[in-house]
This record gives structure tokens, C-alpha cells and sequence, in this order.
């Protein structure tokens, strides 16, 4: 099998695995990051946000040639002891019900939060919408959203 | 703070086989060894690395008066593993910052009831619960007040730290080895509510920095050395076996370990449990083992697999004419009858009949269903996301022929359950393939095999007739035809039994060969809808105010008279006149259109309003302003969180939720042709507690049944259409505002 140099959470890693292997997989098969989460398999629900050079991305729907010489984080990586500001207004609002989806809702706000500095209510209901919480914990998600907008630096 | 290492060895001491009532001795924490586990989660908190004595099956207490506290409860989102510990830690008398929670494993000798089910965790733990905490902290003091010579009456405690007369002082820590030891007292006083520290207040969940930072909780996280992933391919319709497969591109696949057959053990465990049979395929599968996730899905594409129609193979239209069939029929069987609603209904005024009508819904768990599984000649390891332990190690023992006590299970977190995971025909599938490849094996299943592979909530409808005379309702009958099942328990005597002289509920099913199961709020998650929307119409049609007949009927409830009747027409009022308050009912401005529902289930009173507004022409849900009376609130934080989920989940189903069938297959297999409600739908929810001193009673169900109704009845209001039919959004002609709405 190929061997691939990926960048994660600011580490160099080296993995052997097929290319049709999706980034997802990697991460929680081969790397032990198993904080992003496998939902659907097809880029509707969310769970697997990861950032790709900090834009938000479905890593169930990429490969590894589509990341070559790309950074990625991961909700392992988003912060060294989990004091993200997205982070932090998740925990000052305890939004978790289930859990599952959370990673990826905390990645898909926190580069959502990267590059829109004062988002509207309006705007975080638009960025948040293509991540599914099954439990609908829908708004804590908004009102930790908007904490975290905040509390950004 | 002591982490000496004599002190975690000297554990050994305290090893006692005198148990506590509600808790009992301690269990060894080791029995896992053999495979354990590979990705370890961090401890958040320094709690975790202490040393700890053993106290009993729920409470283990460090030197410095830390306390581990078991949660015996699966967690699949209900926040159980968070409040079930606060209640103990609530008597044991200690400071909850110094608690460190752990999720106990199956121990059927030791806890109770470790199901997660029927929101009855919280209200079946409350009394044992604080009991174990009381116990243990009077078995403490105890051993206090023996190395000081007093009377354990001259001792007081705060937090973790006993004081006697003199004003001397000991830790839990200090005296945790002697108290072990102690008789279990048999009575214990227990605290007034006006004295609770931590019960009422709000308590972040448990493992929200390992959920917020990405530590391995649930069970596709869970690894352990040398274990293998397994791929199941399944028939692809309902009523079809397995004829033959060939697996030879497979095999050459990267990764591919093995492909075997199972089915056989399933098929000998349900001869002696037939009653598992409408949970489970009995059809031989293919199974297609990999040293990768990605592997096992990539090489399970590539069998050929040849299957047979062996039954019936059902559609949605065949339901649909089947329950109009049995509505039409008389093959009712009776759940409750009083007075005669025949005669009722032939010396009536007026005689309103109508029929509701609801879908097949899967359950749609984030976390699909998997199960890892390691059969040894020795143990039988099991770990992963099931709501009831007890009854999959029963059947795992039926299946395999070995004793229960082989048996390890240890319950991860749950990405969600809503009913799905009480069945755990998972557990079985991946006890069968680590049985037949004798290795430690994680059976996973994509999205597609989670909605196919479905235990539904099945396609039920409700014909409601009742009777007026004299400005009175004399007669409700109430019909239920459904599949596979009906409703059980108390249900047949939820409002308005009891209000009106002649009432009947009858029931009928159809045997259907499509699995179905417990859906969150069973039968009620769409009852709730048919009949407060029912009761709506009775009013517009009697033209009467539609809260005061609501209230007049339950003035006509006497619980007292008839045991069947467990909802207290006193609670309710109230929820509705608080919700009548709270919500500003008939005083909002023309544009706000409102919809209203009270409602009793799952041992907890709840009314609703919701609000609809106009926007581009279109109804749209705003706001749900609800009422709880669920007791004691134990955990606001938490109890808030799963009534705002509840009522969202119930207004997504009610509004998208379909699943329909063709020739045995489901027409939607993931989330681009299956939709649940996001972000942009979701509506407010405004909560609003009854304070009172009763018993808690849960909350993960019981506010999602009134909200299908409630929005129904603001929609009614905001169209001007009745909506029969879930979901609302199947008839979208009913959904558009009368063009003279849109001008004014």
C-alpha cells in the first residue's frame, strides 16, 4: 500500500493506506483522532467537519490526494487543552445532549467564527445549518455560537 | 493528597461480600484485562488519577475525600450519567467539584434496572439512590464518631468533612477504610428537599471536556489491540433470504481478512425466544472482516449476493389499505371500556369522527449501530452503545449456550438512542461473527445499513369518534390500528379516560415482517397529535373556549375512584393555567397564530403553545412555550437541555419525518433523500418548571409528544387547514395562507 505524508494538528504523520481511503478514516483508523465523527458517509450531516488550511471541510468526502501538502486540524487540535473560544461557550452552555455530532459542530463554527467577525443571528443560523444534531440541542448550538463570536481574538 | 501506591494495593482490603441495599459490593475493575482497551480517554480532571478505597458498587472514596461515584445507567443523551451521580453525591454530603464520575459496567448483582428506557431512570433511582448515599455517609460518620468515642448524633458533616462536639475534624478519606467495613444500617434519614446543595442546581453534563476536545467515548471510538472491523451485508428488502453469494473479488480486496456466513445462531436463539422475531432478520448474512473501517465498507460493496423473496413483500401501500381495512372492521380488541359509547353515540346532537394518520420512522441515531464483541473460551467481552444490558447478556447466553456470569458488557456512551438501541439486534450479529472467528471484532454499520437495517416506529392511525348532547361530550371512542404492535401499559387510561361517562379504546395490528420497535414516546409521540388536535375540533364545532374544555373535563376526573388513572387532573390544570399565563394565550397580536396541547406521559405533566407566524407567505413555527411538571427538578441545566430537544424532535417528525416502502426496501437510506429538522427550522423553546416537592419523574420523552400537536393546532389557526396526516409537509397545499392572510 502507499505511504502518505500527512499534516495534522501541526504533526507529521506518515500512513499506509489506499488512496481511496477518506480522510475520516485515516484520522480515526490509522491515527487514533477519533473525535471527528463518521455520520453519513456522504456530506450531509456534519459530524466529520475537520479544517483543510482552516476552511471547514467534510473529511468523509475527502481523499488524501485532495489534502497533499494541506494543513488539517482536528477537534483533538482545535486547542492544546481545549480553551478554544468556541470551546469554552460550548462548556459555559453545556450544549451536548448525545454528544456525537459536537466536534464537528465546534469545527464548522470555529472557522465559520475565523472569518466573519460580527455575524448577525440570521448569519449563524446559515453557517450551522448543514451540521445535523439529532438530539437538537439547536439552540444551545446558536446561543454558544454566539458567545463564542464574542469571545474570539 | 496521598496517590501511595500501599493505598491503591490495600484496595484489596476492602473487598466485601455484605452488600448495601441499593448497592452491594465492590466489582473488580480489572476483568477487562485480557483486552484492553487501546485508545484510552484522558482524564479531564486530576480526580480521575487518585487513589481510591472502595466503598461500595457506586462509591469509591479517595484519602483527600474525593469520591468516584458509578453511574449504573446507560447515557445516551438523557444526562443521566451526570444527574443519577448528583443524587448520590447529594446525601453521601459531599462538594459535587469533588466528585469524578464513571459510567458502570453491567452488574446485575449490584444495580437495578440498568436500562435506558421509558424515561424512568431518574424516577425508579430517586428513593435507592439517595438511599446508597445516605447509607454510606451514615456508615462514615459512624466510623468517626468509634475513633473518637462519641455518638455519631454529636457529629455533623459538610461536604466530606465530619466534626464532632469538640470541633474536631475527619475526612471521608480518613475514615473511608473502617466505614467499609461497618453493617449496612437499615434505616437512614434521608434530606428535605430544603436542604439539598447540589439537587437544583445547575450541573454541567459530566463529560463535556472530553466531548468538547474529542476524547474516545462512544462505541465506534472504542479499540483494543488485535481487534478486527466487521462489514454485514444484509437482505435489501424485508421478507428476503440469503440463496448464495459469491465473495471472490472481495477477498482480494486490500485488508480483507476473512468472509463468513452467520445467521444460524440467531435463528436457533429466536426458536427459543420467538418473541425477538419482529427484531431481527432471521436470514443468513454475509460478513466481510478487515483490519480497517474503510476496508471492511470498500470490500462489502464488491459481494455478489443472490436473495429470495420468502415473504411478503410489504409497500407503504399495502399498510396504508391494511389499516384502512382494520378501521373499517370489528377485529378490535377492547384496552378500556366504560358505559356504553353505542348508545352515546345514538342519542347524540352531534357526532364528530376523524382519522389521523402517521408514517414509518426510523430512528436516525448520529452514532449508526455497532457492537464490539470478543468471544474467548474463558469470557465473553462485550462494549458498546446498548440501552438494555441485561436483556442482550440474557440472549447473548441463550445464543451461545454459556452462563450470564461469562459475560462482561461494558456500556459506552450512546450517540443517541430514542428507542433503537433496546434492542441490540447488533449485539447479537457481532457476538455470532467474534464467536466464528474467535477474534476481538467491532461489527459496524454505515448509514445506509443503519436505516435499512431499522427496528420502526411503525405507520399507525387513529379513528376518534365522540358524541355531544346537550352541550356535553358523552361519548370518545378511540381506535388504533397499527403494526406488529399496540399500545400497551396505562396509555388506554391517559386524558380524557376518566372525564367522559362512555369511553372506549380499541386496538388492532397487523403482523407485519418489517422490524419494528419503541420510537421515543411510543404510541404517544403520535397519539398526542391525534387527539389534542381532535379536541381542538370538538371545541370549534361545540363552540366552546378550547382551554376551559380542557379544564371542565378534568374536572370531571376522580383518580381516586379508578387506579388505572395515573395522571392527576390537579398537575395538569395547572400546567395548562401556567402555560396559558407564560404564553400570553389570546392576548398575542393578529400575526402570531397559536396552538395549544396539554398532555400526560412518561409519569410527567406538560402543556405547550406554539406559535406560528407568517413569513414570505408561509407558516412558520417560531416558538413553543412549555410547561413541565416533572417533580423535583434535579439538574436544571440538563433537564432544560432535553426538554428543548424533545419538543424540536417532535416538531422535525412531525413536520419532515417519513420512511416509506417499496416491495420490502426503504425509500430513503441516508440523509440526502431522509430529512430531519436543522438549525434554520428549529423553533424557540421557552421552558417553564412547576415547583413542587414531588418526586422527580424523567424528562427524555414526555415533552415530545404534545409538540406535533401543538404546532398542528397554531397551523389550523394560521391556514385554516385541519392537518390528518404526518408530516405536514406530505400535503404542502394545506400549508399555504388564504391569500387574504398574506394581504393583511
Amino acid at each position: 500500500m502507499p505511504t502518505y505524508q500527512i499534516n495534522v494538528n501541526g504533526e507529521s504523520r506518515t500512513v499506509d493506506v489506499t488512496e481511496d481511503t477518506p480522510v475520516l478514516w485515516v484520522l480515526r483508523d490509522h491515527l487514533d483522532l477519533v473525535g471527528t465523527k463518521y455520520g453519513c458517509g456522504i456530506g450531509q450531516c456534519g459530524a466529520c467537519t475537520i479544517h483543510v488550511d482552516g476552511t471547514a471541510m467534510r473529511s468523509c468526502s475527502l481523499t488524501l490526494s485532495q489534502i497533499d501538502g494541506k494543513s488539517i486540524t482536528t477537534i483533538e487540535g482545535l486547542s492544546e487543552d481545549g480553551t478554544h473560544p468556541v470551546q469554552k461557550a460550548w462548556k459555559e452552555v453545556d450544549v451536548p445532549q448525545c454528544g456525537y455530532c459536537q466536534a464537528g459542530q465546534i469545527m464548522t463554527a470555529s472557522a465559520f467564527l475565523d472569518s466573519n467577525e460580527n455575524p448577525s443571528e440570521e448569519d449563524v443560523k446559515n453557517a450551522m445549518h448543514g451540521n445535523i444534531c439529532r438530539c437538537a440541542s439547536y439552540t444551545r448550538i446558536h446561543k454558544a455560537v454566539m458567545i463564542a463570536a464574542e469571545n474570539m481574538d | 493528597m496521598s496517590t501511595n501506591n500501599s493505598i491503591t494495593f490495600s484496595r484489596r482490603a476492602f473487598l466485601r461480600s455484605s452488600s448495601l441495599a441499593g448497592g452491594g459490593m465492590l466489582i473488580g475493575f480489572n476483568l477487562f484485562q485480557a483486552c484492553k482497551p487501546k485508545v484510552i480517554a484522558e482524564p479531564a480532571i486530576d480526580l480521575s488519577t487518585l487513589a481510591y478505597n472502595d466503598f461500595n458498587a457506586f462509591i469509591k472514596i479517595a484519602e483527600n475525600g474525593a469520591v468516584t461515584i458509578f453511574s449504573p445507567n446507560p447515557e445516551i443523551g438523557q444526562g443521566v450519567k451526570t444527574s443519577m451521580p448528583m443524587i448520590i453525591a447529594e446525601e453521601l454530603d459531599v462538594a459535587w467539584k469533588d466528585v469524578y464520575v464513571e459510567q458502570g459496567i453491567l452488574d446485575t448483582k449490584n444495580y437495578t434496572r440498568q436500562v435506558a428506557g421509558g424515561s424512568q431512570s431518574i424516577r425508579h433511582g430517586w428513593d435507592a439512590l439517595r438511599e446508597t448515599g445516605a447509607k454510606a455517609k451514615q456508615m462514615l460518620v459512624s466510623a468517626a464518631a468509634t475513633r473518637w468515642g462519641v455518638d455519631p448524633s454529636e457529629c455533623t458533616v459538610s461536604e466530606g468533612v465530619i466534626t464532632n462536639a469538640a470541633g474536631e475534624t475527619l475526612g471521608y478519606g480518613d475514615v473511608v477504610k473502617d466505614a467499609a467495613l461497618l453493617e449496612v444500617p437499615e434505616e437512614v434519614t434521608l434530606k428535605e428537599p430544603k436542604d439539598y446543595k447540589i439537587i437544583g442546581t445547575n450541573i454541567a453534563n459530566v463529560d463535556i471536556d472530553k466531548i468538547t476536545t474529542g476524547k474516545p467515548l462512544f462505541g465506534l471510538d472504542y479499540k483494543v489491540d488485535g481487534m478486527v472491523y466487521a462489514a454485514v451485508v444484509r437482505p435489501p428488502a424485508f421478507g428476503q433470504k440469503l440463496t448464495s453469494y459469491d465473495d471472490t473479488e472481495a477477498r482480494a480486496m486490500p485488508g480483507v481478512l476473512d468472509v463468513i456466513k452467520i445467521g444460524g445462531k440467531v435463528r436457533a436463539m429466536l426458536e427459543e425466544d420467538p418473541g425477538f422475531e419482529s427484531k431481527i432478520s432471521s436470514s443468513d448474512k454475509i460478513v466481510v472482516i478487515a483490519e480497517t473501517t474503510w476496508q471492511a465498507l470498500n470490500a462489502k460493496k464488491a459481494i455478489k449476493a443472490e436473495w429470495e423473496n420468502d415473504l411478503f413483500m410489504e409497500s407503504t401501500e399495502n399498510h396504508d389499505q391494511m389499516l384502512n381495512g382494520f378501521l373499517k372492521g370489528t377485529q378490535f380488541e377492547t384496552k378500556r371500556k366504560d358505559g356504553d359509547v353505542k348508545k352515546a353515540f345514538a342519542e347524540a346532537d352531534e357526532v364528530l369522527e376523524r382519522t389521523y394518520e402517521s408514517p414509518f420512522l426510523p430512528h436516525n441515531c448520529m452514532e449508526p449501530m455497532n457492537f464490539f464483541a470478543n468471544v474467548t473460551d474463558e469470557k465473553i467481552y462485550l462494549a458498546g452503545p446498548i440501552q438494555t444490558p441485561a436483556w442482550k447478556a440474557g440472549l447473548v447466553s441463550k445464543m451461545l449456550g454459556r452462563p450470564e456470569e461469562d459475560i462482561h458488557l461494558e456500556m459506552t456512551r450512546m450517540g443517541g438512542g430514542f428507542g433503537r438501541r433496546l434492542y441490540g439486534d447488533f449485539v447479537l450479529e457481532a457476538v455470532e461473527i467474534s464467536d466464528a472467528i474467535r477474534k476481538p471484532v467491532k461489527m459496524i454499520c454505515t448509514r445506509e445499513d443503519d436505516v435499512a437495517l431499522g427496528i420502526y416506529r411503525p405507520a399507525t392511525k387513529y379513528r376518534i369518534k365522540a358524541s355531544i348532547k346537550d352541550g356535553e361530550i358523552t361519548g370518545y371512542h378511540l381506535k388504533e390500528a397499527a403494526i406488529n404492535s399496540n399500545m400497551y401499559g396505562l396509555i388506554p387510561n391517559f386524558f380524557p379516560a376518566g372525564a367522559i361517562e362512555n369511553y372506549q379504546v380499541d386496538v388492532v395490528s397487523y403482523k407485519s415482517n418489517i422490524t419494528t420497535g419503541a420510537w421515543r414516546a411510543p404510541y404517544t409521540n403520535f397519539l398526542a397529535y391525534a387527539e389534542q388536535s381532535f379536541f381542538d375540533e370538538l371545541a370549534e364545532l361545540m363552540e366552546v373556549d378550547k382551554i376551559q374544555m380542557r379544564l371542565d373535563l378534568l374536572d370531571k376526573v376522580k383518580p381516586d375512584e379508578d387506579e388505572r388513572i395515573q395522571y392527576s387532573p390537579d398537575r395538569m390544570k395547572e400546567v395548562i393555567k401556567t402555560a396559558v399565563e407564560k404564553s400570553g394565550w389570546g392576548t398575542k397580536p393578529d400575526n402570531i397564530y397559536q396552538g395549544f396541547v396539554n398532555y400526560y406521559c412518561h409519569n410527567t405533566h406538560v402543556a405547550e403553545v406554539a406559535d406560528v407566524e407568517i413569513e414570505n407567505g408561509e407558516p412558520v413555527v417560531k416558538k413553543i412555550t412549555c410547561v413541565v411538571d416533572c417533580g423535583i427538578v434535579v439538574n436544571p441545566l440538563g433537564a432544560l437541555n432535553q426538554i428543548e430537544g424533545g419538543v424540536i424532535d417532535g416538531v422535525g417528525h412531525a413536520m419532515y419525518g417519513e420512511l416509506q416502502f417499496d416491495a420490502g426496501k426503504p425509500m430513503a437510506h441516508n440523509f440526502d433523500r431522509y430529512r430531519l429538522i436543522r438549525m434554520k427550522e428549529a423553533p424557540i423553546v421557552e421552558t417553564h418548571f412547576i415547583k413542587n416537592e414531588f418526586s422527580p419523574t424523567g424528562l427524555g420523552e414526555p415533552t415530545l409528544p404534545p409538540a406535533g400537536g401543538a404546532i398542528a393546532n397554531a397551523l389550523k389557526a394560521a391556514t385554516g387547514n385541519r392537518l390528518y396526516r404526518q408530516p405536514f409537509t406530505k400535503t404542502p397545499e394545506l400549508l399555504k395562507v388564504p391569500s387574504k392572510e398574506i394581504i393583511g
